[in-house]
């Protein structure tokens, strides 16, 4: 495929600086420190009007009558409004699975509080909302269902009627662990339990949709991780088909899993535009976001370990739930989350056995979207809570008993018990680095005589974060979206500046400026020339998007592709305009050269396009412009890993915990930035500590959520992220172009564990534990004040 | 998340300010950082805001031996940069610095929060426990409220309607006093969970100890009940769990142990 000349490495990019291993500043950061991107929210369209949705302030209702205002009632808009719209329907593959039908607006029932009833139009959104005021819908309260575990009983209320139960799936993997559980040595339990949590993106959700009368087309700019995926699911609901939908996605600001999902708000959206004959703007509040949209995180486990006396695991043994809120969320499914608890438990280790019950719940709350790191945060947390629990009662020091079970570097590639194909790495050399770098014995001399009021604590936590896996990972859980291969576009312009046109979105990963530097490192354009275009429909090849931590790679590799086959054509070209035969030159620093003598790219670009008459008839028929298609050498995934180690100091009378030092290991293969991949660790890693300490929305028995401001629903900020030390480790994935590995979500897994680890490891001498995220000042402070009260046994 | 609709008026004159406070459907606004998240919620619905924080009469400043008057206008921030009067020691600007983060004290006021009257609100707790007054205003004359008596709950105060809280007088304590301020916070400038002021002012033979984040009113214990082992008996009735009843103790052990910092101090 790929000429002798121009394979990476070869155009020595040491030289210049730009191409995949160096942190160059970012391009797209121009516009953001000054202010110049452009948001949904930054778009103004002549005659475009406002909407504000009435939403439901019950968890569970049957909707009895809605009453529009006789002054405006043409424009309010409800269920029986929107002729012809059918509800976004997300099924996953899974046997057993019970679909839902989420409504672009609500009809029958209202299934979680903020679900849109009806939508107003208006001329700004203050009128809009004061037109929503003035609708008037009467409800029907129905019992809610606010916990995963009362909604799973068999006499519990009914979130979708026909159902017979609330769960959308039970899976299992099943082991026979009699015997294990008969001998084991050491046998540990744990009930654990994390919060929901509502993503945060600085940016919320947003939507312009208009109706272009010339093409006949909607176009609809969202706030979207996912342009093609959406094109693809509201020309399903709309009843159109794609080539008459086009999708924009601006500048996003930030994702996460939050704006990886079809909105009934977009399909409302885009049916009016068409309806009304101008174009209608959305933008999400932080109130509809907190009231509505606490989407994500919420598991329940019951684990029991089963382990040798030296602390090796044998079994692990599993019942996990996760709340799935009320409707299977397009494209990933109610099931997504659940079946990756199942698949990625048991974590870096190695054991015998494995035994693994997931339930994914309906309850009537928002339905769950995956969060960065998706599964693996609760997952992590749960499975280094054993790792402890099976430390404290050996008496072996913790990070010993993660040495022993870890895989080891000579085992690699390893085939794991979920049958998970670690690709590379070395797992306990990343642990030994942390362990080092926060000084444990030290900590543990200033632990020996600690007595006042406040205790230091160690957590550890490591974890393999699987990426970028394809096909055969995603059709086995047959959601209504399966990644194939990767595309790209690399078209160069006249002037010899190139074009990267890409079907994933960038929101913050700074993938304008990595994906450059790939076409950098194969042509040796530099990257002020290079330009990636992204974030709309109607300009680049179809793709899944930006989820998964697939970018890197996929992108990467699809840019690769296309530009090795684009430097192919440059050299033909080239090779002419020198008069030497084409396997006599090479492409070097945007060159094409043969010994002295050289021809710049722009030059061949400007012969091909304008001064055809200098070149033979029939040389590349096929222009410049090419699309590449890419896919790893194994659809499995590249496995990034980390380890995170902790120092905290609880104060166990008020239950505040201070971060007193973080130390990282990370391998995410060859990094193509390292300077960005830093700042993905930083910024996951303040998303964890949210997840660990912070990020909690409660509900009451009736379904009503309680965190629906900021000053309740704590995220963490620049005072609570502390000055984290990152390391890393280069373990190229066999699997990759570059042998670089996702690494978008890791930051955000280690945390909980880690942080949770660490407090229990301060509160341990005290014989308390605290087995639930976050861990607050009031849960710390109850579970010694309930020590107390049992009295000291 | 939108206000209602509403009218804006920048008076020049406590006399116009009234005036206008008096029409229907008015509210005065200072510095916007409460009512503005309540205009935004719709818990508030105005017809007309009434703009407080530019009169001239509200933004002076006085010191004397006795007490310092800071006029209700005044932003926190003025207060923790130290540019008006402050009690030895710095004891207010360490307050103000204290209070959310730096943009809402450049816009927050020192009256808009005593009016605002959050059960949590750092000047309530702290200049009821120095003993502070407010001045009030209106068309028919004012009156000094003692702030120990000016709350009457979560949010409400004795304000008559349209009776607009001129300036805050906090009276300079006697040589020696001693001061603790403790609140736990889930993050720096958040809203505490619980919080304790303590004056000892042995000079004048005052000790007084202030509660606040209860859920109401700040709760105020003097003389030997100013003593955090009367924390847990004097919050029985005030809604808190077990668990913020101790905490509440604990920052008024620690409060204590600030305002004596190991001097034996007489109620
Ligand atoms: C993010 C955030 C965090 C915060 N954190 C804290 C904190 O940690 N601690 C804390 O104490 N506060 C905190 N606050 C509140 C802040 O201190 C406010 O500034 C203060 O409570 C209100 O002052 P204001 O001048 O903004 O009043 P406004 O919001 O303008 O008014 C508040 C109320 O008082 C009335 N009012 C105002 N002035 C007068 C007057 N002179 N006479 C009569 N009525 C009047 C208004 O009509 C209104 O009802 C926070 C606010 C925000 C936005």
């Amino acid at each position: 495929m790929a000429g002798d000349g121009i394979r990476a490495g070869d155009t020595a990019p040491g030289n210049t600086g730009q191409g995949v291993g160096h942190s160059v500043p970012r391009k797209e950061d121009d516009r953001y420190l000054r202010g110049t991107g452009e948001y949904v929210g930054d778009i103004r369209l002549a005659g475009m009007r406002e909407l504000a949705f009435v939403r439901s302030p019950y968890a569970h209702a049957r909707l009895v009558s809605i009453r529009k205002p006789a002054d405006a009632a043409h424009l309010v808009f409800t269920a029986d409004d929107l002729c012809d719209v059918l509800p976004i329907i997300a099924n996953s593959g899974l046997p057993g699975f019970k679909s839902s039908a989420q409504p672009a607006l609500a009809s029958g029932k209202v299934r979680h509080v903020g679900e849109a009833v009806a939508v107003c139009v208006a001329d700004t959104r203050a009128e809009a909302e004061d037109l929503a005021a003035a609708v008037i819908v009467e409800y029907d309260e129905l019992p809610a269902l606010s916990d995963m575990l009362d909604a799973a009983r068999p006499d519990a209320p009914l979130v979708h009627d026909h159902w017979g139960d609330n769960l959308f799936l039970q899976t299992r993997v099943e082991a026979d662990l009699a015997e294990i559980a008969r001998t084991a040595p050491v046998v540990v339990r744990r009930t654990l339990r994390t919060a929901r949590q509502c993503m945060s993106p600085m940016e919320g959700r947003g939507v312009i949709a208009r109706w272009e009368a010339r093409l006949e087309q909607l176009v609809l700019t969202t706030s979207t991780q996912m342009p093609h995926i959406v094109r693809t699911g509201l020309a399903g609901c709309l009843g159109l088909p794609e080539e008459q939908v086009r999708i924009i996605a601006p500048d996003v600001g930030g994702g996460f899993g939050y704006k990886g999902i079809l909105l009934p708000e977009e399909v409302c959206a885009g049916f009016l535009a068409r309806h009304l004959g101008h174009p209608v703007r959305w933008i999400e509040d932080r109130r509809e976001q907190l009231a509505g949209n606490a989407n994500c995180r919420e598991h329940h486990y019951d684990l029991t370990a089963y382990a040798d006396a030296d602390g090796r695991l044998i079994a692990l043994d599993a019942d996990a739930s996760v709340d799935a809120g009320a409707y299977s969320i397009y494209p990933f499914s109610a099931c997504l989350e659940a079946a990756q608890v199942a698949s990625i438990l048991p974590g870096p280790y190695r054991m015998d056995a494995y035994r693994c019950v997931t339930r994914s719940v309906a309850t009537n709350k928002a339905g769950i979207v995956p969060y960065r790191g998706v599964a693996r945060a609760g997952v992590c947390y749960a499975m280094e809570t054993m790792m402890d629990a099976i430390a404290a009662e050996t008496g072996l020091a913790p990070h010993l008993v993660r040495l022993r079970n870890l895989v080891p570097a000579d085992a690699m590639p390893f085939d794991n018990i979920t049958n998970k194909h670690f690709d590379s790495g070395d797992y306990p050399e990343a642990l030994r680095r942390v362990v080092a770098a926060i000084d444990v014995e030290g900590v543990r001399r200033r632990q020996a005589v600690q007595d006042g009021p406040v205790r230091l604590g160690i957590g550890f936590a490591i974890f393999c974060e699987q990426g970028a896996h394809g096909t055969s990972v995603y059709h086995g859980w047959g959601i209504p979206m399966v990644p194939g291969f990767e595309q790209a576009v690399a078209r160069l312009t006249p002037d010899g500046g190139l074009e990267l046109r890409v079907g994933i979105q960038s929101h913050g990963q700074g993938l304008e400026t990595t994906l450059a530097q790939v076409g950098h490192e194969i042509l040796g354009i530099s990257i002020e020339r290079i330009r990636v275009v992204h974030g709309d429909t109607a300009l680049t090849p179809y793709s899944t998007g930006t989820w998964g931590s697939r970018c890197m790679v996929m992108a990467g590799g699809a840019v690769a592709t296309a530009c090795r086959e684009l430097g192919e054509r440059i050299l033909a070209i080239g090779a002419h305009l020198l008069q030497v035969a084409p396997d006599a030159a090479r492409i070097e620093r945007g060159q094409v050269v043969c010994g002295a003598r050289t021809v710049s790219i722009s030059e061949v670009a400007r012969t091909w396009y304008l001064r055809p008459q200098e070149l033979p008839a029939d040389v590349c028929s096929g222009g410049l412009e090419i699309t590449g298609g890419y896919k790893t050498l194994r659809d499995t995934g590249t496995f990034s890993y980390a380890a995170h180690a902790v120092v905290v100091s609880v104060d166990t009378e008020l239950g505040d915990v201070a971060i007193l030092d973080y130390a990282i290991c990370e391998d995410g293969g060859v990094l193509v930035n390292p300077m960005i991949v830093d700042g993905q660790v930083h910024g996951g890693v303040a998303q964890g500590i949210g997840t660990a300490l912070y990020e909690e929305m409660p509900f009451d028995s009736a379904g009503q959520p309680l965190a629906t401001t900021l000053a309740d629903y704590m995220l963490p900020g620049a005072t609570e992220v502390p000055a984290l030390r990152v390391d890393h480790m280069v373990t190229p994935s066999p699997y990759s172009a570059f042998g670089q590995k996702g690494i978008g979500e890791g930051g955000a897994i280690g945390p909980p564990a880690a942080i949770a680890n660490a407090v229990n490891d301060a509160l341990r001498p005290l014989g308390v534990s605290v087995d639930r995220l976050p861990i607050t000042p009031h849960r710390i402070v109850q579970a010694l004040m309930d020590r107390c009260d049992r009295g000291v046994s | 998340m939108k206000p209602v609709a509403f009218d804006h008026d920048c008076p020049v004159t406590l006399e116009e300010a009234a005036r206008l406070i008096a029409r229907p459907g008015a509210r005065p606004i200072a510095g916007g950082q409460s009512l503005g998240p309540m205009l935004n919620f719709r818990v508030a619905r105005p017809d007309h805001l009434v703009a407080l924080a530019a009169l001239a009469g509200l933004t002076g400043v006085e010191d004397t031996a006795q007490v310092i008057t800071l006029g209700a206008a005044t932003c926190h921030a003025a207060i923790e940069d130290g540019r008006v009067p402050d009690l030895p020691g710095g004891v207010l600007s360490r307050i103000a610095g204290g209070i959310a983060y730096r943009a809402v004290r450049n816009r927050g006021t020192i009256g808009g929060s005593l009016c605002h009257a959050d059960p949590g609100a750092d000047w309530l707790i702290t200049l009821t426990a120095l003993d502070a007054s407010v001045l009030t205003w209106t068309p028919s004359g004012g009156r000094m409220i003692p702030l120990a008596g000016f709350v009457t709950g979560a949010f409400r105060t004795v304000l008559a309607a349209g009776e607009i809280v001129q300036a805050v007088h906090i009276p300079r304590p006697g040589p020696g006093f001693g001061w603790g301020y403790v609140k736990a916070c889930r993050k720096p400038g958040e809203f505490a969970h619980a919080m304790a002021a303590l004056l000892v002012d042995p000079a004048r033979g005052v000790r007084r100890l202030v509660i606040g984040a209860t859920g109401g009113a700040p709760v105020l214990l003097q003389g030997v009940r100013a003593d955090p082992a009367c924390v847990g008996d004097a919050l029985a009735g005030s809604g808190l769990g077990r668990v913020e009843r101790r905490m509440q103790a604990v920052v008024a052990a620690r409060a204590l142990a600030q305002a004596t910092n190991g001097r034996v101090m007489p109620a």
